[in-house]
């Protein structure tokens, strides 16, 4: 239980944090989705490659656009992007740098995406299989085009009674899933070695402008927060004072028209301060009703 | 329980994760909700349409209305739209931005619901089955069977253990095709959805930055307003009810000591506070200007200490600035010692 208040305590910590882990959500929510969807190839010729590459690429592209509507920073760049310049200029550094920011976290989730689905092999299997080679395998040579055609198309659905047992499948399979792997694997090292490169090599080029960039991102960011709380802060203040002028209203209207408000005395001062001079059932009933015919002004002053 | 007080309290902390958390909460929910649901095709032709189409439209509009039904600011929306003009204008905006937000946060578990049902494939299998192509991917000169018998038996196919029609077309390639179907219209579903919520949360700021500050404040304020008023009448009847009961026992006898209540003197106390935290707003035009011209005019980024937020319109803030502020490079201004 502590290590899960000290786990949300961290990532509230800045807003940073808040953003990298609805990434690290997001990018285990993706892993969970794939493993929970059925894939089911349709082994037909003219659909499969439209189903396998549409596997691997739309839920990528879904993925990336809930990447960059979750994040909270998006917002606030295109809020400062499209602001009128007013007294304050526009670096555009600063957008520059929130935005190349957002779209790095947008990536992770559909890139992991990806992956496994390279590393699974199921979506490359059902996308290729008809564009293999039939030479290089056994059990395809001596074949009319078509039924080759409609052969490789079925190796992905292993249940297929044609398939079922057919040794020739397993060795289409087995290959595509070897390029597959190969590729999944390929472009996580390019993309760690990329990513290394860029930590690396990142101090070589304008470090005092990137500072300067991360500092002002970050300034507009709690500008933003500080602004919204005081709006808050300030309309709760703001109500207070228009119900509290209401209840005097009420009262002196009530003292125009009544002569005997009840004297109490010194000890039930406070008592009548907190009943505003409202003290039997009819009056709370016009009270009442006024608030909801005629809700005062917005106008405390 | 613990654990789910701290998730609580986690989601509670602001504002923005506890709509988040709220969404994910209702998207979660909706998706176990069908799985939990045993989905029984009836394998008959005419009723099977009817019952794919039902389990796919009927539960999203049902949980769309239910959306509404649990949101508590459904009647506060109400009531700002129904009551009399009063003293105080009615804003169109504000309640335009108060149904719309409702509206955004109704849609998410059918949203989650059709692509559910669309990417499980069930439901499209079992409406569409008699309209599988039999020329392209069966024998339809296997046997001379009407178009009816045909119909009976591609009705069938959801139904794998009664299944006659092996000959005419396998179960398999048929559910496959379908299903093929399904996951992609549920996948472009998805895909839909999302472009759309992103065009939304991104057109904004784009457009009517201005009239959406103002309509966010004034709709916090009109349930922060109810709140408050409500917190002000429990006082109120709690007073009430204290000297109502004093008055009772005082006239019943006069043995009794009545207890005294010291409650603090805070309502002028916090009148006079408050009047200072309001930094000199008091109205709504002046509130509306100070909004407007935070976002049409933000301050330079150059704080003096004696005159803070001088010279940037604020009505109430009579002091003249210190001194006019000297065009100097913003970047200069702030360079960090690093």
């Amino acid at each position: 239980m502590d290590r899960f208040k000290m786990i949300f305590q961290y990532f509230q910590s800045n807003s940073e944090s808040v953003m990298n882990g609805i990434c690290g959500l997001l990018a285990l929510a993706s892993v969970k989705m794939y493993t929970t969807f059925e894939f089911s190839c349709p082994c037909l010729h003219q659909y499969n490659m439209a189903y396998g590459l549409g596997i691997m690429f739309i839920p990528a592209f879904a993925l990336f656009l809930c990447g960059l509507i979750l994040n909270r920073q998006s917002l606030v760049m295109l809020e400062e992007w499209k602001r009128p310049l007013g007294h304050r200029k526009k670096d555009l550094a600063i957008i520059r740098y929130m935005c190349s920011s957002i779209i790095q976290r947008a990536m992770v989730a559909p890139v992991v995406w990806i992956i496994v689905a390279l590393l699974d092999g199921k979506c490359l299997i059902c996308a290729f299989s008809s564009s293999v080679d039939p030479e290089k395998f056994v059990g395809f040579d001596n074949i009319s085009t078509l039924q080759v055609q409609q052969l490789l198309a079925k190796v992905p659905c292993k249940d297929d009674e044609l398939m079922r047992n057919n040794t020739s499948r397993k060795a289409v399979s087995r290959y595509l899933r070897c390029w597959s792997q190969a590729l999944g694997w390929s472009i996580l090292l390019i993309l760690i070695i990329a990513a290394f490169l860029a930590r690396w090599l990142r101090p070589c080029f304008n470090q005092t402008t990137l500072l300067q960039a991360r500092h002002w991102s970050n300034y507009i960011d709690i500008e933003q927060k500080i602004f919204e709380e005081t709006c808050c802060e300030h309309s709760r203040l703001f109500a207070h004072k228009c119900i509290l002028h209401f209840f005097k209203s009420m009262r002196q209207e009530i003292q125009l028209h009544s002569f005997n408000l009840p004297k109490e005395g010194e000890g039930a001062e406070e008592e009548e301060d907190l009943l505003h001079g409202i003290t039997d059932q009819d009056q709370v009933n016009k009270l009442l009703k006024m608030w909801y015919y005629e809700k005062p002004p917005l106008d405390v002053s | 329980m613990d654990k789910f007080r701290m998730i609580f309290q986690f989601l509670q902390s602001n504002q923005e994760s506890f709509m988040t958390g709220i969404c994910g909460i209702m998207a979660l929910a909706s998706a176990q909700l069908y799985s939990a649901f045993d989905f029984n095709c009836p394998c008959l032709p005419h009723y099977n349409l009817a019952y794919g189409l039902g389990i796919l439209l009927v539960p999203p509009f049902i949980l769309f209305l239910l959306g509404f039904v649990l949101n508590n600011n459904v009647s506060m929306l109400a009531e700002e739209w129904r009551r009399p003009q009063g003293q105080r204008g009615k804003d169109p905006a504000v309640l335009r931005y108060m149904f719309c937000s409702m509206a955004q946060r109704a849609m998410i578990a059918p949203a989650v619901w059709v692509s559910v049902t669309l990417l499980d494939g069930k439901c499209i299998t079992c409406a569409f089955c008699t309209s599988v192509p039999v020329e392209t991917l069966g024998n339809i000169s296997h046997a001379s069977l009407s178009k009816g018998e045909i119909k009976r038996i591609l009705a069938r196919i959801p139904c794998k253990e009664i299944y006659d029609g092996q000959e005419l077309m396998t179960n398999e390639v048929a559910v496959r095709y379908l299903r093929c179907i399904s996951q992609a219209l549920g996948w472009c579903f998805v895909l839909l959805m999302t472009m759309l919520a992103f065009l939304v949360r991104s057109l904004r700021p784009c457009f009517t930055q201005a009239a959406f500050l103002k309509s966010r404040y004034w709709s916090h304020y009109i349930d922060i307003e109810r709140k408050l008023f409500d917190e002000t009448c429990t006082e109120h009847a709690r007073s009430f009810a204290k000297v109502c009961i004093q008055q009772f026992f005082e006239g019943m006898s006069t043995d009794l000591v009545a207890t005294r209540c010291h409650l603090t003197r805070k309502a002028s106390v916090d009148a006079g506070e408050a009047t200072e935290k309001l930094l000199g707003i008091t109205d709504r035009g002046t509130m509306n200007t100070a909004l407007k011209s935070w976002h049409r005019c933000k301050p330079p980024l150059h704080l003096h200490p004696p005159a803070l937020l001088s010279g940037n319109g604020w009505a109430g803030e009579g002091q003249p600035p210190a001194h006019p502020p000297t065009p100097r490079r913003e970047t200069a201004a702030y360079y960090s010692g690093v």
